[in-house]
């Protein structure tokens, strides 16, 4: 990267370190890596620690610290990507472009690694290059991506079609079927006072739609009413929850009806800036929001005097995450926000009070927002009148896995679990993972059991398996999610993750013995017990779940010897060999 | 002045103090590791954590209010307790009877505070390579249980950052403030308070090995939380 073009990336963000993984983003589109010297360069401009910069460069799966090549190909290893055959196309890519996977190849142009769940599950598999995402993966695509690579294709002429990404609507709601045009719902919302909305919102009775179903009119008013020079509003658009994309589809579909609603929180509780929180992996959605952003500027749904209220001033940032589930989390949502490492902070203090620079913020997710909308177009009467009595409104499901109809499905709260596997045309499931790795996975005797904050709550997503998947596979790999995605912080997490996974990667080799499952149960206990945040207290779900409501898939699994060395021995022996240049019968063990 | 009760014990506090520091203020040793009086708690080794109402919190960033019913010392704790150091002893190589800071490091002393005997779970063995290059300073990242009492002390104290972490997950890791990722390019001093405050055998001073011998340190005349005093 020319010292000119780093000066004017550096201009743009206004030397302000806030911006720094929005810079390093962007340098990395250029430079291709973050290398030490760029590392060097971004801190002395923007007067801050080297070491910082380092940190969060190494904090973020998509941030290249060694190089990675021209061309960096991440699968998406969700398990609803495994069932349609990523393992067998990431391999087969790999040697048709010959690559180790993982590694980068001797030319240095081209890696192949793979990456969390990338929001596609319905079109999957899926991949992302340069972390533009590809979805709908097959032979014929596989074989045209690694044509395109060998060629040295420049990624931005790469045919359009091969991008895009599909909205996979199936059932509409008063959501998902909203036609508004932008800034009506607001309209609506600004027609009241700040409180007189506030009152509309309690009356609505909704619930956060991002996992922990806080009252949104408690949130609303803890913030309004918190001391602070300013205030902010945050949509939380990160949806890494393997399983979830409904978000994507909202963010795309109904993007007005969000800001709206994000708009109309700024009214209430007196906020003058909002920042739009977006998942690395949904760059494609970066532009339209962008233009979006642009059009409600012109049409004075944004800005100064919004709606011609004066002294309303209320303008929107988009931030892009790149690669980190944890910021989803919503105070290490801030902390990336801050330019920093994702780590969730100690609490209290809470966001509502010492938010987004310490400052009164409102963190909601986008459905959250949507349905603020809602509510101003309807009057929080018509909205608490849908669903059941304690979770208002309706929730949009994003269903994948083993169904004849996977995509969005937006129902009344309170729908079983059964009306939604039929609407979606499963056939004998066997179990249903509800609300991702960190929700719970449901057995057919649970089926009628309710999706609402009452019964099964669900931060949105819904993965149907059928009877000939192997529930271990699933376990195993949700396991492998937590360990990648920990963010560090915590003991029982950043190491009890790890051993967690190796324990059921021994049982799924078949070398797990009672004393794994012994083990893996001793693990859950200390992560759901001492960990920091929700993303330690769940990452024993699926493990859980799975010895409660599956235990003879499990046993079944057990080798059934007392004892079982937890690793290969004669593997083991691998470096010892390597050293002294052996490789001699005697220089084996086998049938330890 | 309120209180709170700790196992039934009676525990006073005064306004912004966490449990952990009243406690500690009135004699309970509640095992902790990351947490340092100097410095604002860290909540990160979860070591501290008790049960409030059913619920297990750190006692360190949870604030003393009147009337809250804390246990701390109970069966179910001690296993936690002991799981957590067992986890950080298995996380990185700790070779005790070969390290400078044995006696003196607070690692080894919770853990024989707590009856940890073996470190139960199946060891990491990372790779992580020592950092000599300084003229008074060795780094052994091998002992490093991340505590960031040195990032917090260089930062606050010395106003140097001369470390910080990077990484993610079990990489997690200690880096320095230097392109070359060597201590010699830092502008770290040898009286930095981010040197001394290390609980563990990570920043150790060159040539001063066993200055004081096995048998007269902190921990060889007292168990953690009774420091300094008659055991
Ligand atoms: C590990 C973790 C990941 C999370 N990811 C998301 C997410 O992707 N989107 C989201 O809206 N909330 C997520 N949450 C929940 C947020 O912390 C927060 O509760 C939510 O954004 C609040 O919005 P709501 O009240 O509208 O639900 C996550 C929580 C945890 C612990
Ligand atoms: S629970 Fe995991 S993700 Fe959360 S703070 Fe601890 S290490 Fe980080
Ligand atoms: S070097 Fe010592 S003080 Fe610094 S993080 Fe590691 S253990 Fe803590």
């Amino acid at each position: 990267m020319t010292p000119a073009a780093l000066h004017a990336l550096l201009e743009k963000h206004r030397h302000d370190p806030t911006r720094l993984v929005q810079i390093l983003r962007e340098a990395q589109d250029v430079a291709g890596w973050i290398s030490p010297p760029l590392i060097t360069e971004v801190a002395g401009h923007l007067g801050v620690p080297r070491a910082r910069v380092e940190g969060v460069a190494g904090f973020y799966s998509f941030f290249a610290t060694q190089p990675r090549g021209e061309y960096r190909v991440l699968f998406s290893d969700d398990i609803t990507d495994r069932f349609h055959g990523s393992e067998r196309l990431r391999l087969d890519l790999c040697s048709q472009l010959g690559v180790e996977p993982g590694k980068l190849r001797a030319d240095g142009r081209v890696s192949v690694g793979v990456t969390s769940c990338t929001g596609l599950c319905e079109q999957g598999p899926a991949l992302l290059v340069n972390e533009h995402a590809i979805p709908r993966l097959d032979d014929a695509r596989i074989a045209q991506v690694a044509e395109l690579i060998a060629t040295r294709h420049p990624l931005r002429e790469w045919p359009a079609e091969l991008f895009v990404v599909d909205d996979s609507i199936e059932l509409r709601g008063w959501l998902l079927g909203a036609s508004v045009a932008p800034g009506e719902a607001l309209g609506h919302a600004l027609a009241l006072s700040p409180d007189a909305f506030l009152e509309q919102l309690a009356k609505s009775k909704l619930r956060g739609r991002g996992g922990a179903g806080f009252s949104t009119a408690d949130k609303w008013r803890s913030a309004k009413q918190a001391p602070g020079p300013t205030r902010f509003v945050v949509c939380n658009a990160d949806e890494g929850e393997p399983g979830t994309f409904k978000d994507r589809v909202l963010l795309r579909r109904q993007l007005d009806l969000v800001l709206d609603g994000m708009t109309a929180c700024a009214w209430t509780i007196g906020a003058q800036r909002g920042f739009v929180y977006l998942r690395g992996e949904y760059r494609f959605l970066e532009a339209p929001i962008e233009a979006a952003l642009a059009a409600r500027r012109k049409a004075k749904l944004l800005g100064r005097d919004v709606l011609g209220h004066r002294g309303f001033d209320f303008d929107v940032e988009l931030h892009l995450g790149a690669g980190a589930y944890v910021c989803g989390e919503e105070s290490a949502l801030l902390e990336s926000l801050e330019g920093r490492r994702g780590i969730p902070r100690n609490r209290p203090p809470y966001p509502v009070t010492n938010g987004y620079l310490h400052q009164p913020t409102v963190v909601n997710n986008v459905e959250t927002f949507a349905s603020v909308a809602l509510i101003a177009l309807h009057g929080g009467d018509a909205f608490a009148a849908v669903g059941t009595p304690k979770s208002s409104g309706t929730r949009v499901h994003s269903v994948s896995g083993d169904c004849a109809k996977p995509g969005l499905y937006e129902l009344p709260m309170g729908a079983t679990v059964r009306a939604l596997l039929d609407a979606c045309g499963a056939v004998e499931p066997q179990a249903v993972q509800v609300g991702g790795p960190s929700g719970v996975l449901l057995s057919p005797r649970e089926f009628d059991r309710r999706l609402c904050f009452e019964d099964v709550p669900s931060a949105g997503a819904f993965v149907v398996f059928g009877p000939e998947r192997d529930l271990l596979d699933v376990v195993v790999n949700y396991a492998h999610f937590f360990a990648h995605e920990s963010c560090g912080f915590c003991t029982p997490c950043r190491v009890g993750t790890t051993l967690l996974e190796r324990s059921l990667d021994a049982i799924d080799a078949g070398r797990g013995t009672r004393r794994d499952v012994k083990e893996a149960l001793r693990l859950s206990r200390m992560l759901r017990d001492s960990s920091h945040c929700g993303l330690g207290h769940t990452a024993c779900n699926p493990f859980l779940s799975l010895y409660e409501k599956f235990k003879p898939t499990l046993e079944r699994r057990l080798s059934s010897l007392d004892f079982v060395p937890t690793f290969d021995v004669d593997e083991a022996l691998a470096a010892a060999r390597e050293v002294t240049g052996r490789d001699d019968v005697k220089a084996h063990l086998e049938d330890v | 002045m309120s209180s709170f009760t700790l196992d039934g014990h009676d525990v006073p506090f005064t306004e912004g103090q966490s449990v952990l520091q009243a406690a500690l203020a009135a004699g309970h040793p509640i095992p902790h590791l990351c947490a340092h009086p100097e410095f604002k708690a860290h909540g990160s080794c979860r070591v501290c954590t008790v049960k409030v109402n059913g619920r297990m919190v750190a006692s360190c960033t949870l604030p003393a209010a009147a009337g809250l019913a804390v246990e701390s010392e109970t069966q179910e704790l001690k296993e936690l307790r002991q799981g957590l150091v067992q986890l950080l002893f298995v996380e990185g190589n700790h070779f005790c009877p070969s390290c400078e800071k044995s006696g003196e490091c607070k690692l080894q002393a919770v853990g024989y505070a707590l009856d940890v005997r073996t470190p139960h779970f199946p060891q990491l063995f990372p790779d992580r390579p020592v950092d000599a290059s300084h003229p008074d300073l060795i780094l052994d990242f091998n002992r490093c249980i991340l505590c960031e009492l040195c990032v917090r002390a260089s930062a606050e104290v010395d106003g140097r950052h001369a470390f910080a972490l990077s990484g993610r997950g079990l990489t997690k890791h200690l880096i320095v403030n230097a392109e070359s990722g060597l201590l010699k390019d830092t502008s770290v001093a040898v009286t930095d308070t981010a040197v001394t405050v290390c609980p563990v055998g990570v920043i150790l001073k060159k040539g001063k090995g066993f200055a004081v011998p096995i048998g007269q340190r902190t921990y060889d005349k007292a168990a953690f939380g009774f420091e300094g005093k008659k055991p």
